[in-house]
């Protein structure tokens, strides 16, 4: 897997709840049996209109915000199927940092899997940075996985936390298979019992 | 030694490895396998030139894409790519397939428990959030994504961090006409939709303790509609009845001593949990959801809410969203609510108890001819049992459509779609946007609800009926 590295970008703000992987990739994209390529379909039926014109009122859509690598949800992100083709949707449009202040497990789970980086802040922390991202044109976040690190160009300043062993896994790019097989003796003698 | 949860037992019995500050590695002993979260997982094997580690634990079935009508015939070059390609891959890595050819084939979490793959203590994955509902059965079952599929199957373990434990539990007894669906529904009402991450939720209580299997699976299935990890229930009698006639069970040379210890798997007296919820089913009433979160659920004898009414401003925002989403004015009796076309199926909602419950509210009435309805069963088992019992025709007599298995409406990824504004009674277990087609309107509700909007062309509270549902 690719290594995690800092990412300073100004955060989309998308302000809605209870996400669901639904919305972040409409079914009728999971029928590709390839892991890349996703990114075009994310928010699908949000980003653009029937006649497949973008959707002007939909933020991703603001070019204030093109190119961002860091996502801004409301609680509850994510929640809904476990396809992991959200993430990689994600993943694939450009996102490496996504900020809420709670997100289902499933999803949470699998962001670790593909480069990206859930955080999880309070609601206060989170309202700061969705009123700043919409109000300074210049607005920039960064992000410092190795220090636990959450600044921006405004002097808001915080450490965030986060579990040791993901954030290695994240900052290393380690493979989760081949860590499992490092244990391969034990998985034989747990058989052994059976 | 002291009282254990089900939850800590069949934890304790799986990890294979452990260190302090890091996720434990548990051992898997069922991993089920569909088509839609499976092809890049098998791919993942083939370039690192992995292998399956246990076949024997691995099963697969096509459900997501299958079409209802003339399954043989898929149109969609996709999906009929996405079908191949397990096939191939089965074959491949010689894994048990149960495909459209097969008289077992259905949705993943219908076959598993009606074969017998599915058993109390044991863990069982799948690249599918709704594998909860195999919890019913005192496993503990969860979605994984398609990395861990991967996972699974090249080393038949995953890495987990442990999660907390939560007890709902519901006392009573309910009235005619509340089936297991309005219980689960009211419950995520009650907690919402994220009220239980992080958890592993234990149902129990008088309330549980009464319900069948199936229903018992109904409740299960939705634990991820309350953001739960998983959703389990004790094994008990009920439990030991219903899994000692399955094909895959009932030749087990020492299957006594097997049922011994699926008794001893049951949460013991004392136990405690991390938190707990006390419900009571007496006061239930049959659930109809109005929004586009399954948390957005009232009584049928009640009204929609009003955004007016809504201090929290997130809250205000999403249930403004919401009803103009579903097109449904605030203060709207549930009553009122007219629709164009009902769905009764979903691994919620498919199987024979289900079909038998609406078939007793269709019997003798008619599907005015605006209404679309189909029933779609959870598994060609059920669908051979249900015709057996004669069932199959009171729909057809009534005007339903009767299909053949699969996921169908239930997200739609198949040829079964709402249209844009179409509003749908569905037995399934997601209302989310678009969930049954670009624009449709989902309302969650279960079988003998559904059964009776198809007939009154809108909402209508099963109670008020009066029929005699058994212990439905
Ligand atoms: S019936 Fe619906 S919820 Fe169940 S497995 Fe199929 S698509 Fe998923």
């Amino acid at each position: 897997m690719e290594k995690f590295k800092n990412v300073m970008s100004r955060p989309v703000p998308l302000n809605s709840a209870h996400v669901d992987t639904d919305q972040i990739i409409p079914k009728q994209f999971l029928k590709r049996i390839e892991r890349t390529g996703f990114g075009q379909f994310l928010f699908f039926d949000w980003r653009f209109n029937d006649d497949g014109s973008p959707n002007e009122k939909f933020i991703l859509n603001d070019l204030r915000f093109k190119n961002s690598e860091i996502l801004l949800a409301q609680e509850n992100f994510g929640c809904g199927s476990s396809r992991e083709h959200a993430p990689w949707a994600l993943r694939d449009y450009g996102f490496k940092v996504i900020i809420s202040s709670s997100f289902a497990d499933i999803l949470y789970n699998n962001c670790f899997k593909n480069c990206i980086l859930p955080l999880v802040l309070n609601e206060k922390d989170l309202e700061y940075l969705f009123e700043s991202t919409l109000n300074f044109n210049d607005y920039m976040l960064n992000i410092d996985l190795e220090k636990n690190l959450l600044a921006d160009n405004k002097g808001f300043k915080i450490s965030f936390d986060i579990d040791s062993f993901r954030k290695k896994c994240l900052l290393e790019g380690l493979d989760d298979i081949s860590l499992t097989l490092e244990h391969s003796e034990k998985i034989d003698m747990y058989e052994k019992k059976l | 030694m002291a009282p254990l949860t089900l939850f800590e037992k069949i934890w304790k019995n799986h990890v294979v490895h452990e260190e302090k500050g890091k996720p434990s590695l548990l051992y898997v002993d069922l991993h089920l396998v569909h088509e839609v979260t499976s092809p890049q997982a098998f791919e993942g094997l083939r370039q690192a030139g992995r292998q399956v580690r246990r076949k024997d634990k691995t099963f697969a079935t096509m459900d997501h894409n299958v079409p209802t009508i003339d399954r043989y015939n898929i149109k969609d070059p996709i999906s009929l790519q996405q079908i191949e390609t397990l096939s191939s891959n089965c074959k491949e890595f010689d894994i048990e397939l149960f495909d459209l050819n097969s008289p077992y084939q259905g949705i993943v979490h219908v076959i598993g428990p009606e074969q017998g793959l599915t058993r109390p203590g044991q863990t069982i994955v799948c690249g599918d959030s709704h594998t909860s509902t195999h919890g019913a059965f005192g496993a503990l079952a969860f979605g994984i994504g398609t990395s861990e599929v991967e996972h699974v199957l090249s080393t038949q373990c995953l890495w987990q961090n442990k999660p907390k434990t939560f007890e709902v539990r519901v006392d009573g007894k309910r009235q005619s006409g509340v089936t297991a669906k309005d219980i689960i529904l009211s419950i995520i009402g009650e907690i919402g939709t994220a009220g239980a991450t992080g958890y592993v939720i234990e149902y129990t209580g008088e309330a549980i303790r009464s319900l069948s299997m199936e229903q018992r699976m109904t409740i299960c299935n939705m634990s991820i509609e309350g953001g739960a990890r998983a959703g389990m229930i004790s094994p008990d009698e009920t439990t030991i009845n219903y899994l000692k006639e399955r094909p895959r069970i009932k030749n087990i040379e020492n299957l006594e001593q097997l049922i011994n210890e699926w008794r001893n798997l049951a949460s013991d007296e004392g136990s405690e949990f991390d938190k707990k919820l006390i419900l009571n089913a007496d006061k239930m009433a049959p659930q109809v959801s109005w929004g586009t979160s399954p948390g957005m659920v009232s009584g049928i004898d009640s009204k929609i809410p009003n955004p007016n009414d809504i201090e929290d401003s997130v809250k205000r925002k999403s249930t403004e969203d919401a009803l103009s989403y579903m097109g449904l004015k605030p203060d709207t009796c549930i009553e009122d609510i007219k629709i164009d076309t009902v769905f009764i199926g979903s691994c919620t909602n498919g199987r024979l108890e289900d079909l038998i419950a609406a078939s007793k509210v269709i019997q003798g009435n008619k599907v005015p001819s605006n209404i679309n309805a189909i029933v779609v069963p959870g598994s060609q088992i059920v669908k051979m049992k249900a015709e057996q019992l004669g069932i199959d025709k009171i729909f057809k007599d009534a005007g339903f459509d009767w299909r053949e298995s699969g996921c169908s409406m239930c997200l739609a990824m198949n040829p079964d779609k709402l249209s844009p504004g179409e509003r749908c009674a569905s037995t399934s277990n997601r209302n989310f946007e678009g969930r049954q087609g670009k624009g449709g309107r989902t309302h969650l509700v279960s079988p003998v609800m559904a059964a009776a909007a198809a007939i009154n062309g809108r909402f209508t509270d099963i109670r008020s009926l009066d029929l005699d549902l058994g212990d439905y």
